[in-house]
């Protein structure tokens, strides 16, 4: 009964958000502390290592996710209905791919 | 696969009311056999006692609708090959409304729903005056004519997820229903219409997941109407007319 894109898009987004939710108040407070703890220097050490990169690839790919997901559902119900808006989902998922490819590309080359 | 000497379908039908349990019957297999025959040899050959909906036979009432394998669907347009591969097939009443007895559900929270959204037509005119003309190309028109068919099936109402989570949504066929009456220039009280589908439960509680038009076998677009629903209802609001 749930086995369509739509469904897949809306769980995505609502996933994403959940993650984003959960994830980014982590995120900063984990920031917060290794400024604190090592001053800029040491900080920027820190933010080299796999892992942070890693969980930082996470955290924006949740966040192209859940941006172009919910400009796909706004254009959804502001704008006229289009029967290409199945093909959005896909746009909105390369996209934050794209995103994403991009992020690692900058801070892993 | 669809022949008598090919032996026979396990059944698994729910039987009670909110409270029950399936029950596995065993029916021969036939050509062309739809979900509804199975439904139907049941109740004359093995249980007289099993409770369930049906009408024309040939999908036009949809009042046949059931939970087929976890899916809505209208059992007299589903053939057994389609769904069963296994060998089983489980009938259920449909999802999210009160069971009355085994298949049949209590439809009456769908239609007062409908009611709710004022989706009935609001005469503008006396009886007596002129039919108006509203020429086939107009656009409120075309936007009436896509979402007008609704049978009432409740096959949407019952895919909704919206509706499960939250018991008061109106739903995919009322809001649809009330799309219709807003594009139909002869009703008068459009403002009417959408303030009944302004409320929490109305149209800003749909999630766009689409379940809805997945499953209408009639091929309604209820997601549409309510997206449309949805913009009318901001630029009402903006405009301070609600
Ligand atoms: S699109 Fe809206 S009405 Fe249709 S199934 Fe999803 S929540 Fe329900
Ligand atoms: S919109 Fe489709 S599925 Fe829903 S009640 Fe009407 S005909 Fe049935
Ligand atoms: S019995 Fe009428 S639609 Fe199935």
């Amino acid at each position: 009964m749930r086995n369509h894109a739509s469904y897949r898009a809306f769980l995505v987004h609502r996933l994403s958000g959940l993650g984003l939710a959960l994830f980014l108040p982590i995120h900063l407070i984990v920031l917060g502390l290794a400024v604190e703890a090592s001053a800029l220097d040491g900080f920027l050490r820190w933010s080299e290592l796999p892992l942070v990169k890693a969980a930082e690839t996470i955290l924006v790919v949740l966040l192209a996710l859940h941006m172009f997901g919910g400009l796909r559902l706004l254009a959804i119900e502001l704008l006229p209905w289009s029967d290409r808006q199945k093909n959005w989902i896909g746009w909105a998922a390369a996209a934050s791919l794209a995103v994403g490819a991009g992020f690692v590309i900058r801070t892993f080359a | 696969m669809t022949n008598a000497s090919l032996g026979t379908l396990k059944v698994e039908i729910w039987r009670g009311a909110e409270e029950g349990d399936f029950e596995t019957f065993e029916v021969p297999s036939q050509p062309s056999q739809t979900v509804l025959d199975l439904v139907t040899y049941v109740q004359r050959k093995l249980d007289p006692s099993l409770a369930y909906r049906f009408a024309c036979r040939v999908g036009v009432c949809g009042s046949c609708a059931m939970t087929v394998n976890g899916t809505p669907r209208w059992t007299c347009r589903t053939h057994v090959q389609k769904v069963a591969s296994s060998g089983r097939v489980r009938i259920e009443p449909l999802r999210n409304l009160p069971i009355l007895k085994d298949l049949a559900t209590d439809m009456a929270p769908f239609f007062d729903k409908g009611q709710e959204a004022l989706g009935r037509f609001v005469p503008s005119d006396a009886r007596a005056s002129e039919v108006a003309t509203i020429p086939p190309d107009d656009p409120k028109r075309k936007e009436a004519n896509a979402a007008i068919e609704c049978i009432g099936c409740g096959v949407c109402y019952s895919a909704c997820d919206v509706v499960s989570w939250q018991p008061d949504y109106l739903g995919p066929a009322a809001l649809n229903r009330a799309w219709t009456l807003v594009n139909d220039v002869r009703d008068g009280d459009r403002q009417g219409h959408l303030k009944a589908v302004a409320e929490d439960a109305g149209c800003h509680a749909c999630h766009g997941h689409q379940n809805c038009v997945e499953h209408c076998p009639v091929g309604l677009n209820p997601t549409r109407s309510i997206a449309g629903l949805k913009r009318l209802v901001v630029m009402a609001a903006l405009k301070g007319e609600l």
